[in-house]
């Protein structure tokens, strides 16, 4: 189990910074593109795929489906345009799942 | 109150009472794994939280570099310089056991270790600002990397941990409780059936005595009439 690769998925001027670290880059115009994108890389051997949040926002359903699994891990970061807080608002999540409030 | 429909007889209470023994010990060790858990959990989550804020920050500066650079340089020019990238990432996956649970654990290999490698174009035709804003996501990489495992491994302990709490629950305050009850109920109709073949033992035996006592009085009457007597004075013989 290893060569595992990384996705970099999210508007084009956002994602591109990272082509140069060798990572899979995977431009989407609209956030339909990056769903189906997203279920695809799902099925490949993608063991990190990082999302602007920016499009998480506009796909949750699509972004909880893969919270349970092993692989892909997908990870919310910022784009261009500035963070949304939606990654910190998942953690803050995480916990009311697992305590049943916030209590950090 | 739960209906209670269970036939009360000794076997089904033996049955029930080992239900009753595997259910508390099952609860006690369930318990013990969700606060073993819950502890774990707490550590990973603080850490995420910093470590996202950090990653965010470290993407937010790439962000107003790339911005910069991509204000300075013709887009065309800048997808050239991006499109052929020299370095590439390897992820290797092993996985940890944490209280049953299986997270990843990612590593990560670059093709080549020297820190300039990074640049995949020319410094004539392009910004210093492009150099800038790779340079500062590839300072980030290495949190981003781990921010993606502590993220990934806090969700599914979150998971796990829902669970485990659900099981708990209905084992304390529903399955435990129910058990008892039909202990409960069982060993109560179990001892009525007792007193009442007791009782019942009783009035046989006084039916019987009194049945015996006739026939004896019955007997001596006969006897005395025989004897020329009379029953009410058998003095009289």
């Amino acid at each position: 189990m290893s060569n595992w690769k990384i996705a970099v998925l999210g508007d084009r001027e956002s994602v591109l910074g990272f082509k140069a670290l060798g990572l899979s880059v995977f431009p989407a115009e609209t956030a339909e593109e990056a769903k189906t994108v997203l279920h695809r890389l799902a099925k490949e051997d993608y063991a990190v795929v990082y999302l602007t949040e920016q499009y998480a926002a506009q796909m949750e359903a699509e972004v909880a489906r893969y919270k349970d699994e092993l692989t892909p891990a997908v990870i919310l970061i910022p784009g261009k345009a500035g963070s949304l807080g939606i990654g910190m608002a998942n953690v803050t999540k995480s916990v009311e799942r697992a305590v049943g409030a916030d209590i950090l | 109150m739960p209906a209670i429909n269970v036939n009360p007889t000794r076997m089904e209470l033996t049955r029930l009472k080992g239900r009753l023994k595997t259910a508390q010990r099952g609860h006690k060790l369930l318990k013990d794994k969700r606060d073993e858990l819950m502890k774990q959990f707490l550590d990973v989550v603080r850490e995420n939280r910093a470590l996202r804020k950090k990653v965010e920050e470290g993407l937010m500066r790439a962000h107003g570099s790339f911005t910069v650079a991509s204000a300075l340089m013709s887009s065309e020019m800048l997808e050239q310089s991006l499109l052929y990238p020299k370095q590439s990432v390897e992820l290797d996956m092993t996985f940890k056991n944490i209280m049953s649970v299986n997270v990843p654990e990612y590593r990560f290999k670059t093709r080549s270790d020297d820190g300039g490698e990074i640049y995949p174009y020319g410094f004539a035709a392009t910004s210093g600002e492009l150099d800038d804003a790779v340079d500062a996501l590839a300072g980030v990489f290495q949190d981003m990397l781990r921010l993606a495992q502590i993220e990934k491994t806090s969700q599914l302990l979150a998971e796990e941990i829902e669970k485990t709490r659900r099981r708990v629950n209905a084992l304390e305050y529903v399955k435990i409780p129910q058990m008892e009850e039909s202990i409960k109920y069982i060993s109560m109709k179990l001892d009525e059936n007792e007193r009442a073949s007791t009782i019942r033992l009783m009035k046989v035996k006084d039916m019987l005595l009194k049945q015996a006592i006739e026939e004896q009085r019955a007997a001596d009457a006969r006897a005395v009439e025989a004897f020329g007597g009379h029953l009410e004075d058998p003095e009289s013989i």
